[in-house]
């Protein structure tokens, strides 16, 4: 049988054009960035397809801190699950737990008392300080501006400290409960706290001064890794890398929860979209957490920390040990978990990071049917191939500490 | 445009595929037919401009008949609200059709969906696992797969290969609940010697050989 074969004539000027091409390009070489490099922050691996030093592609590959915590979660009563929250963002605990006890007091219809709002803002914005300050410093070193790293470090530590006097733990917070908190803050936290915010808004002004209008820090960060904000909007981006690329949208003021509605601050917003932006978006995010926190401070009002609702809330253990009602809530509570009604909500708060959501089923009982942790470290690295095609390798080190993840997060 | 409003537009357009909307806690969901999500979700997107994708989240509701469910919750930023769609797929179909078309964020949310619950999503670019490694055989957030996982091969690596085992559970680290020991046991940390945690660890197997 005579088969026919279509051949591809090409005339010797367009082949020789194509030559010249191949011997320009050369190889495409695929590499492995991670998932141990000390600009992944964690065990984020990063597959990239290289045309000399040019990024053609980058593939992320997530899931080397998989720990199964939405598995957890529908194993265990919704009280016990807070220490998980913990080790979700793990740089800014006191920020997630404040999240998780949100989202699962919406569930359970009930408001929390004014003054533990105030000191819940006051760990979300001390969380939010210390969680820019890292991203910030590991930005300026990834960079190779190694003094700004010491400077927000020193910083850190001290809230670390405010962190342990709150809380008892500087890292694994688990601060807050549902319906109230841990305890009220001690007599020698609110001293500490004014102490910090006389010190901390010199350090800001310090790494202004090191990295804002360093000439290296910005040809290194200017028009590298720029987002736009259809891009931003399509692929679910939120937090400060959305801030960055123009989006003027922050929860805390366009849905107010948890008393934010009583502060007055702002919402900094980028022009460009480049690592630059979103680093000054994180830099003015700082100062503004200063304002509230200062607010915070002045306001801070009397009275309970914990909701009335004593089938929720633990009684007091005085209670406990002499009357017989608060036995059994606490027997009821302990063992079989706080009774939830059946419904689904989803509670979302502006961490630090992005958006952190909670999707709550509940079928009624101690323990959710399913707990789905909406983490923005997860969705923002969706942006990576989006923002580092066509750029060096040495300015990918620059667009993953501009998006500022925590792998904790990102794989749950 | 309020979510209610959305959903009254979405009746007039798609009225058989619509379900009722019901309400908690100020949150709006309504049901969705699996086959029209895809078009549902262009409309919501182009029409009522629900440019966001914020969550896609799989549901296992075991002994239930559909069994799984997918919850996609979407935002609007001209409107400043939240919509929740709701799918059901059942156990011998478990076929949904992508909407990484509408929204390219809904690429990673899928695919975590499908690692933990296998439901696939068809004409997805890239539907592979996420969380778990590839090859991995099981889909680790139904109902019916162990808390204490399964036994399970390692891929073939330059650095080790193996087995996972499964975790402590008796009086180990991620049940509460009444067990038959004291709760100074209940810590696994509170074995005497690493010798009686490793014969507690055998028990089982052994009991499954027989």
């Amino acid at each position: 049988m005579a088969t026919t074969q279509e051949m591809e004539l090409i005339d010797s000027a367009a082949r020789a054009q194509q030559m010249m091409e191949e011997e320009l390009h050369g190889e495409k070489m695929i590499i492995n960035m991670g998932p141990q490099h000390p600009s992944t922050h964690g065990v984020l691996r990063v597959v990239l397809e290289l045309d000399g030093e040019e990024i053609l592609n980058a593939w992320p590959d997530v899931g080397y801190l998989h720990r199964g915590d939405e598995k957890i979660a529908e194993n265990m009563t919704y009280t016990q699950f807070i220490p998980y929250t913990d080790r979700l963002d793990y740089i800014a605990p006191l920020a997630n737990n404040v999240a998780y006890a949100y989202a699962v007091e919406k569930l359970l219809g009930i408001d929390v008392p004014p003054r533990c709002k105030y000191i819940r803002v006051i760990c979300s914005e001390l969380a939010r300080i210390s969680s820019h300050l890292l991203g910030i410093g590991c930005f300026g070193m990834d960079v190779g501006a190694m003094t700004v790293f010491l400077y927000t470090f020193r910083e850190r530590e001290k809230i670390y400290d405010l962190a342990e006097c709150i809380s008892g733990a500087r890292f694994t917070t688990s601060y807050t409960r549902i319906g109230g908190l841990a305890n009220d803050m001690p007599a020698t936290f609110l001293p500490m706290v004014r102490q910090f915010l006389k010190e901390f808004p010199a350090t800001i002004d310090e790494v202004d001064k090191l990295l804002s209008r360093n000439k290296i820090f910005i040809e290194r960060t200017q028009e590298i890794g720029v987002l736009s904000k259809e891009d931003a909007i399509d692929l679910g981006v939120t937090g400060p890398c959305l801030r960055g690329s123009g989006v003027d949208w922050d929860l805390r003021k366009t849905h107010p929860y948890g008393g934010y509605e009583n502060f007055d601050f702002d919402v900094p917003v980028g022009a460009v979209g480049d690592c630059y932006d979103r680093y000054l978006v994180r830099m003015e995010e700082m100062r503004q957490s200063v304002r509230i926190l200062q607010q915070a401070l002045d306001k801070l009002p009397d009275g309970p920390v914990n909701a009335p609702e004593a089938k929720i809330v633990l009684p007091e253990k005085k209670a406990v040990l002499t009357k017989m009602e608060e036995l059994i809530h606490h027997f009821i509570a302990v063992t079989q978990g706080i009774n939830a009604p059946p419904g689904e909500v989803y509670f979302s708060a502006e961490n630090p990071k992005g958006e952190l959501g909670f999707y709550i089923i509940s079928k009624g009982g101690g323990t959710p049917h399913r707990l789905k942790i909406r983490a923005p470290s997860f969705v923002n690295l969706q942006m990576l191939p989006v923002v580092s095609r066509g750029h060096m390798v040495s300015d990918m080190v620059a667009i993953l500490s501009s998006i500022d993840f925590v792998m904790g997060e990102c794989d749950r | 445009m309020t979510p209610q409003e959305a959903v009254g537009k979405l009746k007039a357009q798609f009225a058989a595929a619509i379900g009722e909307p019901s309400e908690f806690r100020g949150e709006v969901t309504v049901s969705v037919t699996r086959e029209q999500i895809a078009p549902v979700c262009q409309f919501l997107k182009k029409e009522c401009g629900f440019d966001m994708l914020t969550d896609l989240a799989g549901v296992d509701n075991y002994g239930e008949d559909p069994r799984y469910e997918v919850d996609y919750l979407l935002y609007s930023f001209t409107h400043r609200c939240w919509l929740r769609l709701k799918i059901t797929v059942p156990e011998d179909d478990l076929v949904v059709d992508s909407v990484t078309a509408v929204w390219r964020g809904a690429d990673w949310q899928e695919r975590e969906a499908f690692d933990m619950y296998g439901i696939r999503f068809r004409q997805h670019p890239n539907l592979k696992r996420i969380l778990m490694w590839d090859g991995y055989p099981h889909h680790p957030l139904r109902k019916d797969f162990p808390l204490a996982g399964v036994p399970t091969e390692l891929p073939e690596t330059a650095v080790n290969a193996g087995i996972v085992e499964t975790a402590p559970m008796l009086g180990g680290p991620f049940v509460a609940g009444s067990g038959t020991r004291s709760s100074l046991r209940k810590e696994p940390r509170q074995y005497d010697t690493i010798a009686e945690q490793q014969d507690k660890l055998k028990t089982p197997t052994k009991k499954e050989s027989v």
